[in-house]
């Protein structure tokens, strides 16, 4: 790289044999550097345009009586399709279920989780690193592929439209990620102190549970946060696993709207959607905001 | 003694038992269940669901006759090569390095838009897309101002749609990857090429993606699989047609098992599917491993 190329763009006023830098001269490299950032601001605005142009349709629509497929400002916005779905059948025990779903799953998944990655954190073992690689493997698993087969095991267990059941196999497909994540953010809680407790006698179930799970908190939060959004937004196993109408959840429950006959009342559709977004958009933020983002990915994706 | 020492050593291991036992119960027996019941005839219903008789590898024959699964798996690697490997990969990438020049403002906003993409309900997604794109949707809606002709997106061009509407979903991954990659890269590296007179161009390829070299390989590998299982998006938006026209293997699976009710036949679309996953798998941890002598 040649010298004068930089120094006369960073230093222009020790160049010699130029003329002395005149005031525009002297501003280049920050009138460069915002022009740089006004370009990149106004790509991400486009890009950043075009993901939010489907999701207008969901807004517009929610608040339109006479919303179709396409977007448009309503002629008359109302709250008339939120005042439709809010029902018992259409809204609050499919949400009902949802939440029953997800946190059971949810729970099961941390309970597992936390039990498994105990010794898999504190013991030295051959037998830790083949386990852990092997559950990895597991979440390599397309889970949309083992639907058919677990279908048919469902089947022959007796276990179809089983709320319990739908949570285990979901807990089940959760566990490898959460297994990994529980036992990176429990790597991070020093030995240390828990041996202080067992010197005072604490035995080592005592010492995990006022020691070591206390000071794993957030983590364990955003493990819980991410399996249970997960579980929320989850279409395709209930929608194999659970048939009866009064076991489903909102995200198969959704296809109510599409009338027998064909017509299917988009507003309300766009009002449900809604209703039942929100619930796992504000857990979002709420682990997000507590950069929980970083950590949930650190966990996740650090070997 | 040394047989106390193993018992001692066994009982530690004790608390691993649930996860272990809810892994092999509906994970691994699935898989082999799926093996198993793929040299079967069995049914979703009469005599074949009762009574599976043994055909040996006659659904896989099947398979290899019928001109619908080529189909599906060149339509598989079509997806996951347009959609994760080109658009969620690059586009991510793109993201994470436009936001860290933008104004934090904007920056923030539009990483905002990218994730609630990618947090909605898979079925709202799926649903929002599928409106999105059809006949009287919002992309014509545009397009119309500009006087372009209806286009009946979903099925003129039901791979491409797709494709855009699993890139709209997915990319807020990459970008997060990304965006944690690209805030490990040392600062002074890339000012040490700044002063040396490389523009932003060469700085990216020559400084920042030869050091985040292992998020990219990791990133590939994890939008792969992922997309590889992608189900609901393609079921609402085109439901696998026209004329098989989306008919990714997952789609097929689905449709042979619980719309034909061919269970056997099915379970062997599946098995094909879970192999490739594995193969994907196996790749992705030894590329770990490597990462992480």
């Amino acid at each position: 790289m040649t010298a004068p190329k930089w120094a006369g763009r960073r230093l222009p006023q020790q160049q010699p044999g130029q003329p002395s830098p005149s005031r525009p001269r002297r501003v280049q490299p920050r009138r460069g550097r915002t022009r740089g950032n006004a370009w990149a601001d106004a790509v991400l605005v486009l890009i950043g345009a075009c993901f939010l142009l489907p999701l207008l349709w969901l807004v517009f629509g929610s608040v339109d009586p006479a919303a179709g497929h396409g977007t448009r400002v309503p002629q008359q916005p109302g709250l008339d399709n939120f005042a439709a779905v809010l029902t018992p059948e259409l809204l609050f025990r499919p949400l009902w279920n949802s939440l029953l779903l997800s946190a059971g799953t949810g729970t099961v998944t941390l309970a597992a989780a936390v039990l498994a990655a105990y010794p898999l954190s504190r013991y030295q073992s051959r037998f830790n690193k083949p386990f852990l690689y092997g559950i990895l493997f597991g979440t390599c698993l397309p889970v949309t592929a083992i639907m058919v087969p677990v279908y048919g095991l469902f089947v022959q267990l007796h276990l179809l439209d089983s709320l319990p059941a739908t949570v285990l196999f979901l807990a089940a497909t959760s566990l490898p990620m959460a297994i990994w994540m529980t036992r990176n953010f429990m790597d991070a809680v020093p030995l240390a102190l828990e041996e202080a407790a067992w010197v005072d006698g604490a035995s080592r179930l005592a010492a995990l549970r006022s020691i070591v799970l206390p000071l794993m908190r957030p983590g364990l939060g955003v493990v819980f946060i991410f399996v249970f959004i997960q579980a929320w937004g989850n279409f395709f196993v209930p929608f194999v696993l659970l048939l009866s109408e009064g076991r489903q959840p909102a995200a198969v429950s959704i296809f109510s709207f599409f009338g027998q006959h064909g017509a299917v009342a988009y507003g309300q559709l766009a009002a449900f959607s809604i209703l039942y977004s929100v619930p796992v958009l504000a857990l979002y933020v709420f682990v997000a905001r507590g950069s929980g983002n970083s950590l949930a990915l650190a966990g996740a994706v650090r070997g | 003694m040394a047989a106390h020492h193993r018992t001692r050593q066994l009982l530690r291991y004790l608390p691993v038992l649930p996860a272990v036992l809810l892994l092999l119960v509906f994970l691994a027996g699935p898989v082999l269940w799926a093996f198993h019941a793929s040299l079967t005839n069995a049914g979703l219903t009469g005599r074949n669901a009762r009574n599976p008789q043994w055909v040996g590898l006659e659904n896989y024959q099947r398979l290899l006759e019928d001109p619908v699964f080529p189909l599906s798996l060149a339509l598989t690697v079509l997806f996951v090569a347009g959609s994760a490997v080109l658009g969620q990969n690059v586009l991510g990438l793109a993201l994470a390095v436009l936001m860290r020049r933008a104004r934090p403002i904007v920056s923030a906003t539009v990483g905002t838009a990218v994730v609630a993409a990618w947090v909605l309900p898979e079925i709202v997604a799926a649903f929002a897309a599928y409106a999105f794109f059809s006949r009287d949707g919002t992309l014509n809606q545009l397009l119309g101002r500009f006087g372009a002709g209806e286009t009946d997106w979903l099925y003129t061009v039901p791979m491409a749609a797709v494709i855009l509407a699993n890139v709209w979903r997915g990319t807020a991954f990459s970008m997060l990857v990304y965006r944690a990659a690209l805030n490990g890269v040392p600062a002074e590296l890339t000012e040490a090429a700044h002063m040396d007179g490389a523009g932003a161009w060469q700085r990216l390829a020559f400084i920042t993606l030869p050091v985040i070299r292992g998020s990219i390989a990791t990133n590939l590998m994890l939008v792969t699989l992922q997309t590889l299982a992608v189900f609901t998006l393609i079921w609402v938006m085109t439901a696998g047609g026209p004329a098989n026209g989306s008919t990714t293997l997952p789609v097929l699976a689905y449709q042979e098992a619980f719309k034909f009710g061919d269970i056997g036949y099915g379970t062997a679309v599946a098995s094909v599917l879970i192999l490739i996953g594995a193969v994907f798998g196996a790749a992705y941890l030894r590329l770990l491993s490597e990462q992480k002598p």
